[in-house]
């Protein structure tokens, strides 16, 4: 019995070893482009501490400490920046939520199949275009010569210029945002609802629940875990407020209401290749979004026992 | 006292349809819309007359953008850079979602590339330190610029293997015994099982790099290297420079009238024409990537 337990022991302890190369190897390619394109980049943020000259390069330039965060934070640009970046990002977190949650349960209550199925055909799609096509579509419409007011002028109400004025230009982003998305945001709260037990909306049903009763008491609570869910996601990107829809919305008379944290660094880091300064704002929001992230996630483990990421 | 609520109800029921089925129409108008705008002719697109159906139709914008050369090398990039970008994606993450489904014991080490995948997932460098690698490596110019950076698209990955983790282990097993390596266990046995983890993944990586548009825009400095969305973008930014310089509105208005609607719109139908045709899989899958993706340790 012994005898011939050790040989195969053995045996299986080699392929063991073995098994275990392959596995370092098989990460391997994938690896090295992490450690270029990921890790490479997060040590070249030093350069927020440098006065950073392409000549020079990383190891070159000047030392400057906390300059660029001074010059940061002493700013009033920066406040306008994360006040922008904030109001539109929950602007559309809160928006997108309600519409999305609403969108669902009203989606359910459709009974015939084929009217169903492609609605939810057509509002899924905008999720899948690239703001690169869908900012057109936004100027078409809601231009100075656009539809809506061409609709509004035969009301015989004044045109309002929704993408040069900055009283209309956030509520364009997340007007926009939210007909982009709100239909796929939609689709996980359609899974919640048609998962809640049918039982429970029979027995309330028999004891006199009204619809609203029902949607109130019934549909919603059972919602609760993945709303707060997509709630946690949500807050951990809070500071990123739409980079490609901005960048391809905006001009400068709109930059007091729609510049925004990303869309400030692309001009000012690779246009005006103040590459430090634009650095260490970057940094700034990295460094935040990521302990917003994992506080999101330690919350969610704690109360929902469940990783956001 | 019964009549009155189903009064109520088919009221209710009634409103419901009406309000899911606006929903559908706010959503699908503004497209409709651009593909009613390629086929009008300009006086009737300047008269803001075109709404639900085409007027003056024509087809002469379609018949103008073929002869647009730089608009078909574009498409002609983003469609090699589509087809190279996959693969590289696929590959990569495959490769590493295999180890990293075994657990601890099973393969030591794997906590720590876990860590390190993860944490490159919610922490970046940031845009100008990714650039300068981009340009130190010289890529800039290169269709490996739009590929290589997000080669291995980490969310995907971690998707691939969660699916992995759930392929019963008796499968493997009986692989092993016949003297299979890992890499043949992965190939023979996992990847037949995972086709619609592997599809919506595909998808996305599809998605991802028909989109694109910023890679292209900051890596390329030649006009001519630009993949299909950064050309759209281009030429749509020419508008907003001219707002940026400070012309007038009058100006401004000018050039939109100018601007020709009608070419513009036949480029956005055809730049949105593939994603069309790869749609109804796209939907097929949907449930599929958005119930395995999540982060399970």
């Amino acid at each position: 019995m012994k005898d011939k337990n050790v040989p195969r022991a053995k045996k299986a302890n080699v392929r063991n070893r073995t098994s275990q190369i392959y596995f370092h190897l098989m990460l391997l390619p994938g690896m090295i482009f992490i450690l270029i394109f990921n890790y490479i980049p997060m040590g070249g943020m030093v350069m927020a501490f440098e006065n950073f000259k392409p000549a020079k390069g990383i190891f070159g330039s000047d030392w400057v400490g906390f300059k660029q965060f001074e010059r940061l934070f002493s700013n009033s640009d920066f406040y306008e920046l994360i006040r922008n970046t904030l109001v539109i990002s929950l602007g559309k977190l809160v928006i997108k939520l309600v519409v999305a949650v609403a969108f669902a349960i009203l989606l359910n209550e459709i009974k015939t199949m084929w009217l169903k199925k492609s609605v939810q055909t057509i509002v899924y799609l905008p999720h899948f275009l690239s703001w690169v096509v869908l900012a057109p579509v936004v100027f078409y419409m809601f231009g100075i010569n656009g539809t809506v007011n061409s609709v509004l002028s035969s009301l015989g109400v004044d045109k309002i210029n929704f993408i040069g004025s900055n009283d209309y230009f956030q509520g364009l982003l997340i007007g926009t945002s939210i007909w982009k998305e709100f239909g796929y945001g939609s689709i996980v709260y359609l899974a919640a609802i048609t998962a809640v037990d049918p039982g429970l909306h029979e027995a309330a049903a028999i004891d006199g629940a009204s619809w609203w009763q029902r949607v109130w008491n019934v549909t919603l609570p059972a919602m609760v875990p993945i709303i707060i869910l997509m709630l946690a996601i949500d807050v951990g990107h809070v500071l990123s407020a739409g980079f490609d829809q901005v960048y391809n919305l905006y001009s400068v008379r709109v930059y007091e209401t729609g510049d925004i944290l990303d869309t400030y660094v692309y001009r000012v880091g690779l246009q005006q290749r103040q590459y430090s300064f634009a650095t260490a704002v970057d940094m700034f929001k990295s460094i935040i979004g990521l302990v917003l992230m994992l506080s999101v996630n330690g919350l969610s483990k704690k109360f929902l026992n469940r990783s956001v990421f | 006292m019964i009549e009155n609520t189903d009064l109520r109800s088919r009221v209710r029921v009634g409103l419901t349809y009406f309000v899911v089925i606006f929903a559908g129409i706010i959503c699908f108008f503004p497209l409709w819309n651009v593909i009613c705008l390629s086929l009008s002719s300009n006086w009737a697109i300047t008269a803001n007359k075109v709404g639900f159906y085409p007027i003056g139709i024509h087809f002469q914008s379609y018949k103008k953008l073929l002869e647009d050369t730089q608009f078909w090398r574009s498409f002609l990039t983003s469609v090699i850079r589509v087809a190279l970008g996959l693969s590289i994606n696929m590959t990569l993450s495959v490769l590493m979602a295999y180890p990293l489904s075994k657990t601890d014991e099973e393969f030591r080490g794997r906590k720590i590339y876990m860590g390190l995948l993860v944490f490159a997932m919610l922490f970046s460098g940031g845009m100008i330190p990714t650039y300068l690698v981009v340009k130190q490596l010289g890529l800039l110019n290169s269709i490996w610029a739009l590929v290589l950076p997000g080669a291995v698209p980490i969310f995907n990955t971690i998707m691939i293997k969660n699916f992995f983790v759930g392929v019963p282990k008796s499968l493997e097993e009986a692989a092993v015994i016949d003297g299979a390596t890992p890499m043949q266990v992965m190939l023979r046995v996992y990847l037949p099982c995972s086709k619609p983890v592997l599809a919506t993944v595909a998808l996305f990586s599809i998605v991802n790099h028909w989109n694109d548009y910023f890679k292209g825009l900051i890596y390329m400095t030649k006009v001519k290297n630009y993949p299909l969305m950064s050309y759209i973008q281009s030429i749509s930014v020419d508008l907003q420079q001219l707002v940026e310089s400070g012309a007038s509105t009058e100006e401004i208005e000018q050039a939109a009238q100018l601007s020709n609607r009608s070419l513009d719109s036949a480029k956005i139908v055809v730049a949105m024409i593939p994603l069309l045709m790869i749609y109804p899989l796209l939907q097929k899958y949907l449930i599929t990537g958005i119930t395995i993706g999540a982060v399970k340790e």
